[in-house]
């Protein structure tokens, strides 16, 4: 199901933990669409001096958020605002269809937590951790049906095939 | 180390005697049981045989209530399209549970979407569903209610007795998805007054490929698969005779075999809850605590995620299963757990754990020594419970 690269991260996970004091933490996922994933940035001269996770979910889960703070370590902020789900999933050496959404979290996790650090910067009052994250297709990206891996349209709440609901919603 | 299996429900090995039966069976060569030469004839007497040895496991009056199908799904299609379609003149109302098999749910919501109306019945704490919702679900236009005898899950046993009281009063058919517990514990058609009865092989080691449906004589129920005459005109197709013969052997052996079967997975099944709590902590069992399958364990551990722990055990050849097989892959929370009333996290972090033959009170010790470890390790890696244990203090 998973390749080697993906085994290898969630066997031996990279940058488990958190920073007691980190000037960036993004939170998103929650338990309804089964993962949950909390960054923390150590952010120095504008660069990605530090970077360590904690994440509830699945291997793909777990594989993604070690592999996402591997390629965000030691990058300027401008460049770890560049790596986009699809490097991550094509670093791990591709995800199941019906995973891709993890590896849409992961770098939803990294974005929301360097956003947390401009805003502290910024002086902007500090928001609620960001919980709930809109479902987006990016760059073209398909969702699947968990259940029988057909193609879902947008927008739809109900499998065509195989009549299942599908909608992943959002937990109150 | 050798692998440890307790992934029971999701295949099982087949019995050496099982086995044998099948093998020489091939060896002997085999004609079509519907042929009229020599070797026809002895092929329909293989077949006979079988369906006495399931019909006696069963406790099914006669034989012929009995026909062999490909699958415990397949027989569940069969009986409940089979009976919406043969009296949709009669109404188009169907009851079912909130905790069904996915092969209910689906032949269900295929009948939704040509025009058929559906109550589905809620279950309580454990599982259970109530014989007085049932009844109130009824209506005048119900033609079928179809409630499992046990819970692939979690496990829970239905009142199937008392639930056959009401649709025999109402004169509703009824028709039980066994698939877990026919083989596995005494099962008998008469005593539970149901009209149909789902069953599969695999679950007491017969092959893969079989299984059946009891159909009680005078029930109205239109074949799934149309074609020549076989299995007293109830399912067409030439029957998968090698896989029919090992049926038969793994349900004489399932009869003869199944009190000493009942007292392992009782102890085996006492021994794991009990050392439970020496091994890992904040957990939740599922499931009725009398009233549920003897071989199955299902246990919510809290903060961490199933198919992470799943994958952990793995790399220590000890197999478990985080839901029905057929579900895996899914990533929605379970229908059961959330329907017993589980939070989405906890239905997430959610083992099922099913003991089989050849399964000893040394392997239940290696299951926990490992999950201990998976545990710590998955723990320490999750935020929900660093959260919860900061709030603590």
């Amino acid at each position: 199901m998973y390749s080697e690269t993906v085994m290898d991260h969630f066997r031996n996970p990279r940058n488990v933990g958190t920073i007691e004091d980190a000037n960036g933490v993004g939170e998103v996922g929650n338990p309804m669409c089964g993962d949950i994933m909390t960054m923390y940035l150590s952010i120095k001269d504008d660069r990605i001096d530090d970077i360590k996770f904690q994440t509830f979910g699945c291997g793909a889960a777990i594989a993604v958020s070690s592999m996402l703070t591997e390629m965000a370590k030691g990058k300027s902020i401008e460049e770890a605002k560049k790596i986009s789900n699809k490097d991550v999933a094509n670093a791990l050496g591709g995800l199941p269809k019906n995973k891709l959404h993890c590896s849409n979290l992961g770098a939803d996790a990294l974005h929301s937590a360097l956003k947390d650090y401009e805003d502290r910067k910024a002086e902007k009052p500090r928001g609620e951790l960001k919980r709930k994250e809109k479902h987006e297709h990016v760059g073209g990206e398909k969702c699947y049906c968990p259940y029988c891996d057909v193609e879902i349209g947008e927008g739809e709440t109900v499998c065509a095939n195989c009549a299942l609901t599908v909608d992943v919603g959002q937990q109150d | 180390m050798n692998i440890l299996n307790l992934d029971h429900i999701s295949a099982n090995q087949l019995l050496p005697e099982v086995q044998d039966a099948m093998v020489s069976a091939i060896k002997m060569g085999y004609g079509n049981p519907s042929s009229q030469h020599k070797m026809g004839e002895q092929s329909s007497e293989a077949l006979e045989k079988a369906r006495e040895s399931v019909a006696a496991l069963i406790n099914s009056p006669s034989p012929k209530e009995v026909v062999f199908t490909s699958c415990g799904t397949e027989s569940i299609n069969h009986a409940i399209k089979g009976v919406a379609l043969a009296s949709a003149d009669k109404g188009k109302h169907l009851v079912t549970s909130n905790i069904e098999h996915n092969s209910v749910i689906r032949s269900i919501r295929r009948l939704k979407m040509m025009g058929y109306q559906v109550t589905s019945v809620p279950v309580d704490k454990y599982g259970r569903v109530s014989p007085d919702h049932v009844t109130k679900a009824i209506r005048d236009d119900t033609i079928l209610v179809s409630i499992m005898h046990a819970n692939n899950e979690i496990g829970t046993i239905e009142p199937i007795e008392e639930i056959a009281s009401i649709t025999k009063g109402k004169k509703v058919t009824f028709h039980v998805d066994a698939v877990d517990s026919v083989g596995v514990l005494p099962i008998d058609v008469q005593k539970l007054g149901v009209d149909l009865l789902s069953f599969a092989s695999n679950p007491f080691y017969g092959p893969t490929g079989v299984g059946g449906l009891y159909i009680r004589r005078g029930t109205n129920v239109w074949p799934l698969l149309e074609g020549g005459i076989q299995e007293n005109n109830k399912r067409a197709g030439t029957e998968n005779l090698i896989g029919i013969i090992g049926l038969g052997v793994a349900a004489e052996l399932a009869k003869r075999d199944m009190d000493a079967r009942l007292s392992q997975f009782k102890r085996l099944r006492e021994k794991f809850l009990k050392e439970l709590p020496n091994y890992v902590d904040e957990y939740i069992i599922n499931g009725h605590p009398e009233y549920c399958l003897p071989n199955l364990v299902s246990v919510s551990l809290k903060y961490i995620e199933g198919e992470s722990i799943v994958l952990m055990m793995d790399d220590e050849d000890i197999e478990i299963s985080t839901r029905s097989a057929c579900a895996s892959g899914s990533l929605r929370a379970s229908h059961v757990l959330l329907s017993i009333g589980l939070q989405f996290a906890e239905a997430q972090g959610t083992l099922v754990i099913t003991f089989g033959l050849e399964n000893t009170e040394k392997d239940v010790v290696r299951f926990l020594t490992a999950l201990k470890e998976t545990v710590k390790t998955l723990r320490n890696l999750s935020p929900l419970y660093k959260k919860a244990h900061q709030t603590e203090h």
